[in-house]
């Protein structure tokens, strides 16, 4: 064969393994279902398709003889795996908590330009003229459903390296319980308006010593007392919540940071933006909850996706090394048994299937043990980082079983880039050559 | 070393699997110099900190203000050669996600910080327009930003006290270029002029968000603090004093615990390679045991045949360690260039080649002892008979 040849017809194999990657990556995963059992059908119907069984069970079956070079490619992609797996988890954790937090039914209304309650300041005014405005829903004796919230910072020290972090503090109207009735008392009881207490969320005690109930902790150097633990299931977990004006006169401060409100219904968000909008007196942004605390994730969570698939990519490149030496080594040692296969009849394609399909068999096998490996670690594994407002949001680890199929795509495509060209090797083998081979 | 031709010889006996195997190394260490890059970059807290410098904040936390009648008392305290002060100002560009770190810097703010490399022209330039700001050359260069320029920074903290809005024109009157590699970071700031920002904004003046002291004896800092800290002792407005390492370093690390992470990251990587590439020693040894048992018959002793099997698994890993710790270190200013300025990851440290010299020389070990023990016990008779 000239060198021309040779070249070109590397080019091709390397453009069609970029190709599949690609396709691999971006089909759907019916799509994909699809293809499995499209070559499952090949395999089982066809003569070539049944050979191809044939030569794979070979190779299957001699698998435990080569236990110690096949346990490279299985942990090779495990590793690979579990690193993504657990990286995608924790940038979903920290996306899903923020945007649980929000809704379409509540709207917080922030100074304009502000991005995020530190950033914002209303006055007493402004509050009263939001919490008055049409589309705000009312309770039975009339009363607006909003609270006007002021929200300061803390330090407490962590419980996992005793450093000091920031904790939020936000202080809450009457309302506060009908405008967030997922916020339930879990331990203790609620706080009194007018005195120093505040109530925990379940995330921070977790994360911050000294956040037990009835213990005390200093504000701007006065003493409140902790007087019970509330649960949400969303970012509040990582508050502590005391009443607005207490807070507010603890800290000297004259308005309030944040104003959120209950919807009259779904539409009433218009209303509600066209009137504060056209108001005069008022310089405000106003946006659903789930908008607001939607756009708090991105940023942070999307960084750690990209350094995630970063290094996922490097580490899926050093295992696909290790799996083409392994490919490598396997079909040298079986040349002639490959060799004898193919002196008996059987043709190129069942031994180029049959090696990719060992080597997308171990992939696969990899792939589950680094998907299991990471749900086991980390699944529900709780952590704290500083989100909006400067302060930490405590949050979990969350493996989704479609996190655990991502995982699993990139090991069977390491799977397949491995065995590719040493699948193509073992199917070139001149045969007479390769039976002389001691 | 005379055998070195005999150890390359190992190596180049089977081309391809050493080249798979150098390349799987090469992935591992690339991703050690870059990670580790990220460690440094997150533990320096972003900038060189200046062993002669503490940082007196609020007690209670970082949004807490203190009075700026507290520079005068700190300035009087007995080992301060220097004070000045800041308060975070805050906002974007154009945009939410273009957030800036901006603050307005009291009097002899570049006395005490030499490392932004201001020069007295450009400070006096500061000091003499009210709405001036000094921005750093990467920042500028990010928005391409020029002298003269307006620059308009929404959503502040502050208002503006005669019109109420958060919305804020200034004029950038320099752009420095931070003189040392390691103070790159500091070239992300926005730095504004205290009068104007003291007088202009609606939350009232007089207060400053924290002191940077300078201490004639870096030796008795810790005592200067408590020094400081006693002067607000039971006031409203109580005090923490802390080296400013420490202060940087308290941000990086509510980020959450990055050196953990990495460390996990590379562990899983190391443990990898490990089992990979002792996996390709055993393979190789396993192929030449009559080539090894030809060589001592020709009388080379066990302790040298040990020693060639020793050293190419060292060389191996060498290879490949050395190649990606060097790709690693080109990549790191591609990386930061593509961040846009996010992350300024520092050049690769001398002391972190050292660690990347020094694993790779103990995975090379570890993998390489197995497959060196068993070449140097080879018994002649039954190697060469192929028992």
């Amino acid at each position: 064969m000239t060198l021309i040849g040779k070249l070109l017809r590397a080019v091709v194999l390397l453009v069609g393994i970029a190709v599949s990657i690609a396709l691999w990556i971006v089909l759907p995963a019916a799509a994909l279902v699809g293809g499995g059992l499209l070559l499952a059908a090949w395999l089982a119907l066809t003569r070539v398709g049944r050979q191809s069984m044939a030569v794979t069970w070979i190779g299957v079956s001699t698998l435990p003889q080569r236990l110690g070079a096949s346990s490279v490619i299985i942990i090779g992609i495990a590793g690979v795996v579990a690193v993504l797996v657990a990286l995608l988890a924790l940038a979903r954790g920290l996306q899903e908590t923020l945007r649980g937090t929000g809704n379409a039914d509540t709207a917080i209304v922030l100074r304009g330009g502000a991005s995020a309650e530190l950033d914002s300041g209303l006055s007493r005014e402004a509050a009263t003229l939001i919490l008055q405005a049409p589309g705000v829903a009312r309770d039975a004796s009339g009363q607006p459903l909003g609270t006007a919230e002021v929200v300061v910072v803390v330090n407490l020290p962590k419980k996992s390296n005793e450093s000091e972090a920031n904790v939020e503090v936000r202080g809450v109207g009457a309302q506060a319980w009908a405008v967030r009735p997922n916020m339930r008392i879990v331990e203790g009881r609620r706080f009194e308006p007018g005195l120093r207490e505040l109530i925990v969320g379940a995330g921070a005690r977790q994360q911050f010593t000294g956040l037990e109930p009835g213990s005390t902790i200093s504000l701007n150097g006065q003493q409140w007392q902790i007087v019970g633990i509330f649960a949400t299931g969303d970012a509040h977990e990582s508050q502590l919540v005391g009443d607005a004006e207490t807070v507010a006169t603890t800290y000297r401060r004259g308005g309030f940071q944040s104003v959120t409100v209950r919807l009259a219904s779904p539409q009433a968000f218009d209303q509600l933006k066209a009137a504060l909008g056209s108001d005069p007196r008022l310089k405000v942004d106003v946006r659903t909850t789930r908008a607001y605390y939607t756009s708090q994730s991105q940023g942070l969570s999307k960084v750690i996706r990209i350094v995630g698939i970063v290094i996922a990519t490097i580490m899926a490149i050093g295992a696909v090394f290790g799996a083409l030496n392994t490919m490598y080594a396997a079909i040298s040692a079986r040349a002639r048994e490959v060799a004898t296969l193919r002196a008996i009849g059987f043709g190129s394609t069942p031994v180029l299937v049959a090696v990719v399909l060992e080597a997308m068999l171990l992939a696969l096998l990899g792939g589950v043990l680094g998907a299991v490996i990471a749900w086991a670690l980390f699944n529900g594994y709780t952590v704290s980082t500083l989100g909006a407002n400067f302060s930490q949001v405590v949050f979990r680890f969350d493996v989704s079983p479609v996190l655990l199929g991502t995982g699993v795509r990139w090991a069977l495509a390491i799977g397949l880039v491995g065995g590719l060209l040493p699948a193509v090797r073992a199917a070139r083998l001149p045969v007479t050559a390769a039976l002389r081979e001691s | 070393m005379k055998y070195l031709h005999l150890v390359w010889a190992a190596l180049m006996r089977r081309k391809s699997r050493t080249v798979l195997t150098i390349l799987s190394v090469l992935a591992a260490f690339l991703l050690y110099g870059l990670l580790d890059a990220v460690r440094v970059a997150f533990n320096s807290g972003g900038t060189i900190a200046g062993v002669d410098r503490v940082v007196v904040s609020s007690k209670y936390s970082i949004i807490q203000s203190l009075p700026e009648s507290l520079v005068a008392r700190v300035a009087a305290t007995p080992g301060v050669r220097k004070v000045t002060w800041a308060n975070w100002f805050g906002g974007y560009y154009q945009q939410p996600r273009n957030q800036l770190i901006n603050f307005a810097i009291g009097a002899d703010y570049f006395d005490v910080y030499p490392d932004y490399g201001v020069t007295p022209a450009m400070a006096d330039a500061l000091a003499r327009t009210r709405t001036g700001v000094l921005v750093g050359k990467t920042l500028a260069d990010r928005f391409g930003w020029k002298v003269g320029d307006k620059l308009p920074v929404m959503g502040s903290i502050f208002p503006d006290k005669a019109t109420g809005e958060t919305t804020w024109i200034f004029d950038i009157v320099g752009i420095y270029e931070a003189p040392d590699a390691a103070s790159r970071a500091l070239e992300q700031q926005v730095l504004l002029n205290w009068k104007y920002f003291d007088e202009a904004n609606a939350y009232g003046s007089g207060q400053v968000g924290w002191l940077v002291v300078q201490v004639s004896d870096p030796q008795r800092s810790a005592a200067v603090a408590a020094a400081i800290d006693a002067l607000s002792a039971n006031s409203d407005h109580e005090t923490k004093t802390q080296t400013e390492q420490e202060f940087n370093l308290s941000f990086a690390r509510q980020m959450g615990d990055i050196g953990l992470i990495v460390t996990a990251i590379i562990g899983a990587v190391f443990f990898t390679l490990m089992l990979l590439t002792g996996n390709t020693m055993a393979q190789a040894v396993r192929e030449r045991i009559p080539e090894l048992a030809t060589l001592k018959t020709l009388g080379f002793t066990d302790r040298s045949v040990l020693a060639l099997v020793f050293l190419e698994s060292l060389l191996l890993i060498l290879i490949g360690g050395v190649l990606g710790m060097a790709l690693a270190a080109a990549l790191l200013p591609v990386v930061s260039a593509a961040s846009g300025g996010m992350l300024l990851l520092p050049p690769i440290s001398a002391a972190s080649w050292a660690i990347g010299i020094a694993l790779m020389i103990a995975i090379g070990a570890i993998v390489g002892v197995l497959p060196a023990l068993r070449a140097m016990r080879l018994r002649i008779v039954d190697a060469l008979a192929g028992r």
